[in-house]
């Protein structure tokens, strides 16, 4: 088992604590955005405070299965990650990244939208989803190429961690090594402590800017008891993983199988509809429409989330590169598990289970990964 | 400044829905109307100028022997033609005649079926002529419209997304109902509308027909999973695009 401790005892504060962290959160100019309940699920929106939070309620996950359930007791974050990750705000399904006038002289004026003021504080963040941010970070924050709209919502950004209680059926962040403690990455963590009845939070600082907002909140020392709890929760989720994903090895098992029948057989299964991709919080694919209007003087290019499952996305002259379903699955899965490790020096998956989730026929991943290793010779390239 | 190109719109066996949303564009009319010339649009004027035309839009399916006649010199007339609405690209919702014996429809309905000239079948556009795009969706999105009428003008390739409904449902922030346990379609549909349905927490019903690569076994499986039966299953596939290849292939599957 998993075992977690304690680096600093910490604080604890209550859901009058937790409401104030809100209340100052917004005072200091930034947007609060966390988990709340919109269409039997829970998403990712903004919230004005506690009672916003799905106080009482958890999710049954399963592959292409999800539904909420109430609890026994009223945990405010008693539940795994939902159908919205985080990069919804920072990198935004549809942007328009420039628009462009040609005047009556000819000449031409390009204009770069202004960037929505918004400096996000994220409450809830689970520790597969810091992680999967750091991912997205190298991808859009580091190299030649750096996307400062989301750098800079990124660095603007406060992060309040949750250290998850109660893992998903489809979570694996334990076989990622992503989670469920939250290490690093954060401002703030909370550890939430149900067993005395109502929410108390076990609070630890990550960064100054979080300690200057905790100072502005009620808070106590947590006792060797409390700290001990917590990590005890963390301990527990550890040990109820919903699922597991061998890794060893896992670059050069798929990097070495391109021809295994594996890919077939989900092909059959897989409808090419990218709902895994766009779930998955550090697929970072987009593609670029640029419209020209009726007058022909107006022009603009619009950013799209994208998908390595469209036709459009492999099209070079004369056809689409991966025409073929298992083609197309074969992209995603050894891109995100193995050729991500070349080319970012990371696994491009953090195991927050939401691609099996919300796969609307229930491909899962690690089920995937697990019948290729069963007979790991069978594809390879010769 | 040079001549304005030539706009037609021509109808087919429609509801007029899919012409009408040129109508509808009411902010971009004008620059429509300034853009193109337009010559043949008796749906807005009966002012008809003569032909040949730069851009013609058909709307509608090839339902009569008289139709399929037009529809040559249609094409004839029109250096490029475009077909708007799942009527013009997939036969439309009259195409259920498709899979009954048309003789009983026309002895069940008209008094006098002696004067009926009819085919026994309703078919798209393309199953007649060459096409040079098609937009679809019952009705088709103005937006798209507007999309390709300016595309045209500046001899680009229209920006319209032929893959699932699922990816404008994520980019929506929709939460997925399928998989919280309601038949959708949205997997095999083309994009287009933008997740309406399931934005209000439906199914998709398939309006703008199959997506590019639809895989439609693996769909109905998991709407068997749901409870749904094969009655349901080809219900649902048989509607505005039940003629379309994909859609007509899998609903005669689910013949039980
Ligand atoms: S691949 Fe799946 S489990 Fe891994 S990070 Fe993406 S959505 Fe989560
Ligand atoms: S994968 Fe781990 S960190 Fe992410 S929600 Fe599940 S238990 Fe929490
Ligand atoms: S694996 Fe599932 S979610 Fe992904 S494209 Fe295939 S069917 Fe869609
Ligand atoms: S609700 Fe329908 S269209 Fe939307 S993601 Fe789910 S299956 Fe696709």
């Amino acid at each position: 088992m998993q075992a977690f401790k304690a680096e600093t005892p910490g604080f604890v504060t209550d859901t009058a604590g937790l409401q104030c962290l809100f209340d100052v959160l917004a005072d200091e100019g930034y947007r609060v955005v966390g988990p709340t309940l919109r269409d039997d699920a829970i998403v990712y929106g903004d919230i004005d405070g506690v009672t916003d939070l799905p106080s009482g309620w958890t999710d049954r996950q399963a592959p292409g299965r999800y539904a909420l359930e109430r609890r026994q007791d009223n945990a405010l974050f008693g539940y795994a990650v939902g159908p919205h990750s985080w990069k919804k705000f920072l990198f935004p399904p549809i942007e328009t990244l420039w628009s462009a006038h040609r005047g009556a002289d000819g000449a031409m004026s390009v204009t770069v939208p202004e960037r929505p003021a918004d400096k996000f504080a994220f409450v809830g963040v689970r520790s597969c989803e810091i992680h999967a941010m750091a991912v997205q970070d190298k991808v859009f924050g580091e190299g030649a190429y750096v996307d400062a709209a989301y750098a800079a919502r990124r660095s603007d950004a406060f992060i309040v961690a949750v250290n998850c209680a109660e893992p998903g059926g489809t979570c694996f962040c334990v076989s990622m090594e992503t989670g469920p403690r939250a290490a690093e990455g954060f401002d703030l963590a909370l550890t939430e402590l149900i067993d005395a009845g109502e929410p108390m939070f076990l609070v630890e600082t990550g960064s100054e800017a979080g300690r200057r907002i905790l100072e502005q909140v009620p808070h106590a020392a947590a006792t060797a008891a409390q700290a001990e709890a917590a990590m005890t929760v963390s301990e527990r989720a550890a040990a109820q993983m919903g699922r597991s994903l061998d890794t060893s090895g896992i670059k050069e098992l798929l990097q070495s199988n391109p021809e295994h029948s594996r890919w077939d057989d989900v092909a059959a299964r897989c409808l090419s509809c990218a709902n895994c991709t766009m779930v998955c919080p550090t697929c970072f694919c987009s593609t670029v429409e640029d419209h020209s209007d009726l007058t022909g003087q107006n022009a603009e290019r619009v950013r799209k989330w994208d998908s390595c499952f469209t036709m459009d996305f492999s099209y070079i002259h004369g056809g689409s590169v991966r025409a073929s379903g298992s083609a197309r699955y074969r992209q995603w899965m050894t891109h995100k598990l193995a050729n991500w490790i070349d080319q970012f020096g990371t696994s491009g998956c953090v195991g927050c289970g939401r691609c099996v989730t919300w796969c609307p026929v229930g491909i899962d991943l690690t089920e995937e990964v697990a019948a290729i290793r069963a007979v790991p010779d069978e594809g390879r390239s010769r | 400044m040079a001549p304005r190109p030539k706009l037609a719109v021509w109808k087919f066996a429609s509801c007029d829905g899919c012409q009408l949303s040129l109508l509808d564009c009411e902010d971009e009319l004008l620059a429509v109307a300034g853009a193109v010339e337009i010559a043949n649009f008796p749906e807005a004027s009966s002012a008809v100028v003569e032909g040949p035309y730069d851009l013609s839009l058909v709307e509608g399916s090839i339902t009569t022997p008289h139709d399929a006649e037009r529809i040559l010199a249609v094409r004839a007339q029109s250096k490029f033609l475009v077909t708007i609405g799942a009527c013009a690209t997939a036969g439309g919702i009259q195409a259920l005649r498709n899979f009954a014996d048309v003789k009983d429809f026309i002895a069940a309905v008209y008094a006098s079926p002696q004067f009926i000239d009819t085919l026994a079948t309703s078919t798209a556009i393309s199953a007649h002529i060459p096409v040079d795009y098609e937009l679809h969706g019952c009705p088709i999105n103005k937006v798209h419209l507007v999309e390709v009428v300016s595309a045209y003008l500046m001899g680009r390739k229209p920006a319209v997304a032929a893959h699932s409904v699922c990816i404008e449902c994520k980019q929506r922030g929709n939460v997925c109902v399928m998989v919280q346990g309601t038949p959708c379609l949205g997997p095999v549909t083309h994009a287009g509308c933008g997740a309406i349905c399931p934005a209000y927490r439906r199914g998709c019903y398939g309006c703008y027909g199959p997506m590019e690569t639809p895989n439609m076994p693996a769909l109905t499986r998991e709407w068997r999973e749901l409870g749904a039966d094969g009655r349901d299953i080809q219900r649902a596939l048989r509607s505005f695009n039940a003629w379309a290849e994909p859609f007509r292939q899998e609903s005669a599957a689910h013949d039980d």
